[in-house]
This record gives C-alpha cells, sequence and structure tokens, in this order.
C-alpha cells in the first residue's frame, strides 16, 4: 500500500475542520431553520429562531464557536489510513482547544477532574471505516451534553413492531422537551445490536438533510415521524411552536430475530460537522458526508 | 423587549408575566452544577460564601473564557441544560433569595414552587445562542472558584441587555413549560 503524499499535515487538517465545524453552522442546517421560521406563527417560537440565525451570522463573522458548548468531537476516519491519524487527531484536537478556542470539557467520570485540553482517557473518540478508495475522508461531529444527554436505547420486542418504533422516537423526544436545544435533527438507530444500534443513530447526523435516504421505505417514515412530531406544539426551545425537529435521519442493520433495538441521538438545531477528503488532488472539505 | 435592571425587587419579579420577552441589565453570576453543590456546602458549613450570590440573577451558563494579560475576555455564554439543577436549586433560592434564574430548557415543580415561595422569575435565554449573549456579557467583573474548571466556575459580569430571554416560570407558581406540555399532540 503506497502512502498518500498530504497537501498539508493531518494536524493541521483537523485543527481546520474543528474551526469550521464550530465556527460556520453547515448550510443544509441553515436552510432548515429559515425554513421553519417560514411557516412558524408562534411569536416566542419565531424570537428563538431570530435569535438563533442571528448568533449563526454572528459566529461566522468572528469566527468564533457558535455554541460555547464546543461539545465532545467524535471523528469518523474512512478510505485508506495507518494507525498515526490517532495521535495527528489528538494533536488537533489539542491545539484548537488552545487556539480556536474551544471549552475543555473532558473530565474523569468519578473524580470530574477536567484533563483541560479535551483529551483523557478514551478521548479522542474515533470510528474507522476501512475501505479499498484512494482517498482519506475525516469528518468530525461535535456534539455537546444538552443534546447527548438526552439519547435513548430501547430493546423492544419484535411484537413491538413499526408503531411500538414510532412510538419510542416521538416519546424521546417529547420527553426530551427543550433540553436538547430544539429544533435539531432526530438520529434514529434501528435494528444491530445494542451498541451497533445507538452508533447508527449518531452517524444519522453526519450526513446533509438535504441528501434524501436512499431506501424508499425508510424515507417515507423519516418523512411520517418529522410530521408526527412537529404536529406535537413542542417547538423551538420547547417553549411552544411548530418548528420542533429539522429532519428525521434513520440508519438501519439486520438484527437478532428475537430482537428490535431502536435509538435516539438527538441533534441540536448546532449540529456542527465538517468532513475533509484528503487524496493526492488536495483536500476538499465540506459539512457533512455519506458513511 | 421590556428592558430589567438588575438586582431585581420583589415587585418587578412578581411583575412578570409568562410570554413576556425580556433583557437584563446590571450584576449576572453564572452556576453550574459545581457551583451549586459548593455554594451549598459552603452554606452548611457556615463558610463564607461570594456576596455576589445573594439576590442575584444566577445564569446557567459555562462560558468560554479567556485572559488576554489580566483581562477577561468572554468568547462564548450561551445557556446550560437547567434541569441538571433541579435537585440543587430549590435549597440555593432559599438560601440566597435568587432573584432570577436565566437558562434553558425549564425546572421541576419543586423549583417552581421555591420560586413562588421567595419572588424568583426563570427566564429562557435562546439554547446556542452563545455569540450574541456573549456580547451582552462583555464586560466581566472577575471570578469565583477558578478551580471548578472554566464551565464550572462562578463568573461575574456587569450585563448590558441580556436577551432577548422569555418568562418561562414565574413567581405565581405558572410554567410555559408545563403549559406547552400539557397541550403536547402524541399521534402515532
Amino acid at each position: 500500500m503506497s502512502m498518500i503524499k498530504l497537501p498539508e499535515p493531518t494536524e493541521q487538517i483537523v485543527f481546520n475542520l474543528l474551526r469550521l465545524a464550530n465556527t460556520k453552522l453547515p448550510l443544509d442546517i441553515g436552510w432548515a431553520l429559515e425554513a421553519g421560521a417560514s411557516w412558524e406563527t408562534n411569536d416566542i417560537a419565531y424570537s428563538q429562531l431570530g435569535a438563533i440565525m442571528d448568533n449563526v451570522k454572528k459566529a461566522e463573522l468572528l469566527g468564533r464557536p457558535m455554541c460555547q458548548d464546543t461539545g465532545i468531537p467524535i471523528f469518523y476516519v474512512k478510505g485508506k489510513f495507518d494507525s498515526s491519524i490517532r495521535k495527528d487527531i489528538a494533536d488537533g484536537l489539542r491545539r484548537a482547544t488552545k487556539e480556536i478556542p474551544l471549552r475543555p470539557n473532558t473530565v474523569d467520570p468519578i473524580t470530574r477532574k477536567n484533563s483541560g485540553d479535551n483529551l483523557g482517557k478514551g478521548m479522542p473518540i474515533i470510528h474507522f471505516i476501512p475501505t479499498d478508495d484512494d482517498f482519506t475522508e475525516i469528518t468530525v461531529l461535535l456534539k455537546g451534553a444538552g443534546s447527548e444527554n438526552m439519547t435513548r436505547l430501547g430493546m423492544l420486542n419484535p411484537a413491538d413492531g413499526l408503531q411500538g418504533v414510532k412510538k419510542f422516537v416521538i416519546d424521546s423526544v417529547l420527553n426530551a422537551g427543550g433540553r436538547p436545544c430544539p429544533p435539531g435533527i432526530v438520529g434514529v438507530g434501528l435494528g444491530g445490536t445494542a451498541d451497533e444500534c445507538v452508533a447508527m443513530a449518531k452517524e444519522a447526523l453526519v450526513t446533509p438533510i438535504d441528501v434524501e435516504n436512499k431506501d424508499p421505505e425508510l424515507k417515507q417514515l423519516e418523512g411520517d415521524l418529522f410530521v408526527e412530531i412537529n404536529k406535537s406544539g413542542l417547538g423551538p426551545m420547547g417553549l411552544g411552536g411548530s418548528t420542533t425537529v429539522l429532519a428525521v435521519r434513520i440508519k438501519t442493520a439486520y438484527c437478532h430475530t428475537a430482537s428490535l433495538p431502536v435509538a435516539v441521538n438527538i441533534g441540536c438545531w448546532a449540529t456542527r460537522r465538517a468532513s475533509a477528503k484528503i487524496s493526492n488532488g488536495g483536500v476538499e472539505y465540506a459539512q457533512g458526508t455519506e458513511l | 423587549m421590556k428592558s430589567l435592571n438588575a438586582p431585581l425587587t420583589r415587585d418587578v419579579v412578581d411583575s412578570l408575566v409568562l410570554g413576556e420577552i425580556v433583557c437584563i441589565s446590571g450584576p449576572v453570576i453564572t452556576g453550574r452544577d459545581e457551583m451549586h453543590i459548593r455554594a451549598l456546602e459552603y452554606v452548611r458549613e457556615g463558610k463564607e460564601v461570594p456576596k455576589e450570590i445573594v439576590g442575584s440573577v444566577l445564569y446557567h451558563c459555562g462560558p468560554i473564557m479567556i485572559k488576554k494579560g489580566d483581562k477577561w475576555i468572554v468568547i462564548a455564554a450561551g445557556p446550560t441544560t437547567s434541569a441538571r439543577m433541579n435537585k440543587l436549586e430549590p435549597e440555593m433560592i432559599r438560601a440566597f433569595g435568587i432573584k432570577a434564574i436565566v437558562g434553558k430548557g425549564g425546572m421541576s415543580k419543586e423549583v417552581l414552587n421555591a420560586m413562588k415561595e421567595t419572588g424568583c422569575v426563570y427566564l429562557a435565554a435562546t439554547g446556542g445562542a452563545a455569540v450574541s449573549l456573549a456580547e451582552t456579557l462583555a464586560d466581566v467583573s472577575g471570578v469565583e472558584w477558578e478551580d471548578l474548571g472554566m464551565a464550572e466556575a462562578m463568573w461575574k459580569f456587569k450585563a448590558n441587555m441580556l436577551g432577548p430571554l422569555v418568562v418561562a416560570m414565574d413567581s405565581h407558581g405558572n410554567s410555559l413549560y408545563e403549559n406547552v406540555n400539557k397541550s403536547l399532540v402524541r399521534e402515532i
């Protein structure tokens, strides 16, 4: 396997990704927020969407993180890579924490002592997806605690069926209320094993919401849930209104014949993501990808 | 948008109506889980706490701060999820006579009861609007309990029209979250 000659150090690319994700809201989400504001008739809801869009513009203009909870970054590395990429990602994250700056968020789960650099045991979190492609794609998704804390896993019975799945998703979103900073994206994992199901729910947030699901049945289910959740009246920040979710995204995998796992991972309105496709031709940046 | 000046009086707090949009100028302090835990611990042990907590506008926020020379600069300062402080807040409100809580997502019935008892209001800031809100907190007065870490320390600001804030839980026992929750349509 020949090594890919990188146009700039991987550490710098990781730094760039963190800056891009933190300071610029993905366009697909921006458009969805504008659409939400255009059909919103509730004054409070409208004021919340206005405050969000005002903030997005200021963050981009000033080059500052749009939210103070810069979250825990989850990295997805796809294509061709070797094990040195782990160190490059850690180095990029450490420098970004200091220079952008990002809020130091990682603590020991027992002593609650903060590492100060967003690293520590088990960090950074990286998912590896090796392929035969001639490029390396690094994607980062930032998850703040407000939305991440609302993650739910249901090991349903197969007899609960699609109705049971829909009920679980809707209940998870409505019970979370204003805590995950709606309106955002609802990531759903369906099938797999318990761990795989939760991972899929988060991966579902990585793809831009204007990229349609290729599976017509899942596309239909996403659309149905979108309408049903927005009919609820929960609204932006849980203060009432008709914009509760911007999109529902579902990923599936085969599961055990005796299982029906379903997981919900909510992305806040600031579902921050960025990708870099690195090849001989150079680096191509985007704000989302299909894993 | 109604403009309020901190410190807030009981009359002003009691006059606020559910759903009203306001902004606040004057002293504001931040506090999250660890700040609440320490403040209550100190009270129980009879230790002195920073005087700014008494009668304060308490902002549930863990900002991003940087130090240039000896001057603190606020980079991003949006609200954090208030519900995490549900168990600690009633005692905080009673012990320190907190006049207003600024946060996101709302708080429990127990908190609402304590608010009614002492005269305190819950104001919802827009979650994630960290840069806009930081602009209103540019005047940094200082920091207490810095050892708790950047997010958990108690930051002191002189706010200049911190907002827009929605009166989401008033001092008469009403909650917008409860009203929204009661009227939620759950259809499959």
